[in-house]
């Protein structure tokens, strides 16, 4: 008998006003033991999260059901319909959670003694005196440094990885037999990811628990994982030990998931084109005001003197972890962020031009954006999103003409035209993404700005994605500059590398020098723990 | 922990990012939820399976789905006040001709008298003639607002069979003055609701969209203008000019567009730095056509909740000036001016009555079609 064994698992959830119900697991069985990481991957929507609510029956009842003959047993307890107060009792004490995202887990109004209290109070009635010391020692557990003093701090004055850590002391307060880590580094920085997952090895080697950890990223089960679940459309369709699902992968959906990963190379081009655009210390400096008088006191330096220069047909990768200002570089160099420096497109000098003057050289610099769910106005159809620039621009002569146009473009990015009548809730967020680089295209620019046009997307549809940039650049010369935190979707893009931190570059060079022989020391550490998940020494 | 963090729900419809189908062309109808196959029209205009959710959720409020009802049937029937309630009859056949003293206006010459003065149809001679060689069509209230009655007695005289609800302190009808009363009130009404917010949402958009110096300096002109003490304003202007129905709404427009400003204004500092707004003027778009295709539609589910309720602040402004008599000029059909007539006249419980019943069924009415809108429009209940 296994510490959790979950067996026939399944959840519908009512539809909505009397539709059918939709089902989001069908049956699932795992079971995990002591000392033992089980991961569940899967992409989104295949259920893995639904899944790990319901080990804990914190699914939004009676909205959720489960069906006939599930069973979640819990050292011979059985969970599935358990009475609340026998819930309360293992939830956060013998089985705790980690949610995905450490900005809306933590409640803001709270202290870290108090959030970590809570828990410390609820289930061991410890006094304060007791529990302040035992916070002390998880915070120390953690690896929080400088814990003492931090105990009267607030979520919003720590950082995303510490805000992770302070969950995770809250998920382990209780010394829980099982930690379900739902997601844990999906929101965080790559050298914080590494971190955090070397904690939780540590934590679960030191504690003796079974570590149960939903994720989509395959190089973290692979780093972590014993045994490894892969959840598709609600049903598990394949398990095994890790190595042996990585090294022989028997279902198909298991293989194409390993396959997906974005590989080759950037589309080859001319080092000797001419130079599209150019750019000479950028600098975005946002003011800092203090004050009655709003006098300026600093300036937070979102970009501070960024020279680049991109060939026609050349990518340039630009690799950042989160505030390091590659988003503002790409943003001011459209014009679309205010910013000091000068700034050359096509031999031009844009960086001082009024915006009115710039809108007929909109059409040959476009942006596509990061999330495919909000840079699409929801209340426009898909004709009327793609067929905005060309009224704008005067591209079309006639209705017919602009209809053939828009055609032409959802064509060219996989789409079926018949599809532009629709409005963007009807399709997913890779069908999304594909319209958002349509709205672009279709005004056959230029220069086009990618602002992680990947990160938002499931791994096999990024390597579609991906495959579908390559294949435009290569057939229309285009020119990117592509904005991203993951160096394996950079990799398989950029001809050349900008490393920013704080707002600076780093390190710049060919994709294959900064890869293989990074020369920064804060390269090194990104490709460390982007490469091989590891975290380096602090 | 009962309660499950929202950001952590999982959403009951089906996974929209994890289509294997992304990568391949997809044929029309894939990916499509079933209902909203070959779209879905509401009054002729397609609409979004959002709109059709709010629509439904509107329907099922049937408290609001009634009062709107009631309420378009009675304001349906105000605006031919003049077939219902007139001192003219509709049609009147004489002679073997047709007459439409509604459309035009007969001299007693026309209609084989003597005098070339406009006929008057209560006058029993006129009547006799006419019915002698023909008929007269009467509307069911043979009175308008402003037709005194001929028979004698004390005024406000009570509810007879003649005057259903008696007639108030100058002999005229009251029920006739109540249907043209409730027209006019419900008419202001709308034009007072559609003109404040109309220039409420162009100006919260303005300072909402630019933000900065421009909403700073117009927040601050709004702080001032508002702190205007409305009603002296009105009472020191009624005594340079007559006001009228226009003059009215004027002035009132001068203060009432504040409303809705504040939520706009929000609405659009939030949205400005949508995505998909930046995507536009990546695109070039001007920032009108911004503000218009990208940004408004997110400002009207705040105004559409809003305007029942500004229908009826607007309402009452009205009646409550008619009441003080600073309103529409004397005579007019109005029921704030019953409601004064009520007041004064204690002894005649029917006036006041009236318009107590009359004004509380009306504005109730659209209290209950606002809270209906307003949950239908509720995020928190219609989960899309």
């Amino acid at each position: 008998m296994s510490l959790l064994e979950v067996r026939d698992l399944s959840v519908s959830f009512a539809g909505w006003r009397g539709a059918a119900p939709v089902a989001a697991v069908n049956g699932v069985s795992f079971s995990i033991d002591r000392g033992e990481t089980l991961a569940l991957v899967g992409e989104s929507g295949s259920g893995k999260t639904v899944t790990a609510l319901s080990v804990l029956q914190l699914l939004p009842y009676p909205a959720a059901r489960h069906g006939k003959g599930s069973s979640i047993r819990f050292e011979e307890l059985e969970l599935v319909g358990a009475p609340p107060g026998v819930l309360r009792e293992v939830r956060g004490n013998r089985i705790a959670m980690v949610f995905q995202e450490p900005m809306t887990s933590l409640n803001p109004l709270h202290t870290l003694e108090k959030q970590i209290g809570e828990a410390l109070f609820i289930h061991k009635r410890l006094p304060p005196a007791a529990a302040r010391a035992r916070i002390v020692e998880l915070l120390h557990l953690v690896g929080l440094s400088d814990a003492e003093n931090r105990l009267g701090a607030y979520p919003h004055q720590l950082s995303g990885g510490q805000r992770q850590r302070i969950m995770i002391a809250m998920a382990i307060a209780n010394n829980p037999d099982v930690l379900v880590a739902d997601e844990p580094t999906t929101a965080l920085d790559v050298t914080v990811q590494a971190h955090i997952l070397a904690l939780l090895n540590d934590l679960k080697a030191r504690l003796g628990m079974a570590l149960l950890l939903i994720t989509h990223d395959l190089s973290i089960v692979r780093k972590m994982a014993d045994r490894v679940c892969v959840m598709t459309r609600g049903d598990i369709v394949e398990a095994g030990r890790t190595e042996e699902v990585f090294a022989r992968p028997r279902h198909p959906y298991t293989q194409r998931l390993l396959a997906a990963e974005p590989k080759g190379k950037g589309v080859p081009f001319d080092p000797a084109a001419p130079v599209l655009v150019e750019a000479k210390g950028v600098r975005v400096w946002f003011p800092i005001r203090r004050g009655v008088l709003r006098r300026i006191k600093g300036y937070v330096k979102a970009v501070d003197g960024v020279s680049l220069a991109l060939r026609r047909g050349m990518t340039l990768g630009v690799v950042g972890e989160s505030g390091s200002g590659k988003t503002t570089l790409g943003l001011a160099l459209l014009r679309l962020q205010e910013s000091r420096g000068a700034i050359r497109f096509a031999g031009r000098n844009i960086a001082t031009e009024r915006q009115k003057r710039l809108r007929p050289l909109r059409r040959e610099m476009q942006i596509v954006f990061q999330d495919p769910f909000s840079s699409l106005s929801p209340r426009l159809s898909i004709a009327q999103i793609v067929g905005e620039g060309l009224q704008v621009h005067r591209l079309a002569a006639t209705p017919q003409e602009q209809r053939r146009l828009i055609d032409e473009a959802l064509t060219e990015v996989g789409l079926d035209p018949g599809a532009a009548q629709r409005y963007p809730h009807e399709f997913s967020g890779g069908q999304r993404q594909r319209i958002a680089i349509a709205r672009a295209l279709v005004l056959k620019p230029r220069f086009v700005v990618l602002d992680e046009p990947t990160s938002a997307l499931d791994m096999s549809v990024q390597a579609q994605i991906v495959d579908l940039l390559r294949e435009l650049q290569a057939r229309h010369g285009l020119t990117y500059l592509f904005i991203s935190h993951d160096l394996r979707v950079v990799r398989a893009m950029a001809h050349e590398i900008l490393v920013m931190k704080d707002g600076e570059i780093v390190e710049s060079g060919s994709t294959e020098k900064v890869m293989t022989a990074p020369e920064h020391p804060y390269t090194r550490e990104l490709m460390a723990a982007a490469f091989n998940l590891a975290a380096a020494p602090t | 922990m009962d309660d499950l963090p929202v950001t952590q729900a999982p959403s009951p419809e089906p996974p929209a990012t994890a289509d294997p189908t992304a990568g391949v062309v997809v044929p029309a109808g894939a990916g499509q939820r079933p209902g909203a196959m070959g779209g879905d029209f509401f009054l002729g205009r397609r609409i979004t399976p959002l709109t059709r959710r709010r629509l439904d959720a509107f329907r099922a409020n049937r408290r609001g789905f009634w009062s709107l009802w009631i309420f378009l049937v009675l304001f349906g029937i105000s605006l031919f006040a003049e077939f219902i309630a007139n001192d003219r009859p509709i049609l009147i056949h004489y002679d073997g001709g047709w007459y439409s003293p509604l459309f035009k206006d007969y001299s007693e010459a026309d209609l084989g008298g003597d005098l070339p003065i406009p006929a008057d149809y209560h006058d029993p001679e006129v009547a006799a003639r006419i019915n002698a060689e023909g008929w007269m069509l009467w509307p069911p209230i043979p009175f308008s607002y402003s037709t005194r009655s001929t028979a004698p007695g004390p005024y406000p005289a009570p509810p007879s069979t003649t005057n259903w609800l008696g007639t108030d302190d100058s002999g005229r009808d009251v029920l006739a003055r109540l249907i043209y009363g409730f027209r006019i009130s419900v008419l202001f009404g709308l034009a007072l609701t559609i003109a404040s917010s109309a220039i409420g949402v162009a100006a919260g958009a303005v300072q909402g969209y630019f933000g900065g110096i421009v909403d700073l300096g117009f927040q601050r002109f709004i702080e001032i203008w508002s702190g205007l003490p409305v009603l002296y304003l009105l009472i020191i202007l009624s005594s340079f000019v007559q006001p009228n129905f226009w003059w009215l709404l004027g002035l009132m427009l001068l203060f009432s567009w504040m409303g809705l400003v504040d939520v706009v204004r929000a609405e659009f500092l939030r949205a400005r730095n949508f995505d998909y707004v930046r995507a536009a003027r990546a695109l070039g778009v001007s920032n009108r056509m911004i503000i218009w295709r990208h940004v408004l539609p997110n400002a009207t589910v705040a105004t559409i909740t809003f305007m029942p309720f500004i229908l009826n602040g607007s309402i009452t402004t009205l009646t409550s000036l008619d009441f003080l008599g600073f309103g529409l000029p004397p005579g007019s059909p109005s029921l704030g001016e019953l409601l004064a007539q009520g007041k004064a006249n204690l002894q005649a419980p029917w006036l006041g009555l009236t318009a107590f019943f009359v004004l509380a069924l009306m504005l109730s009415l659209l209290v209950f079609v606002g809270e209906a809108v307003r949950d239908a429009f509720d995020p928190r209940k219609i989960t899309p």
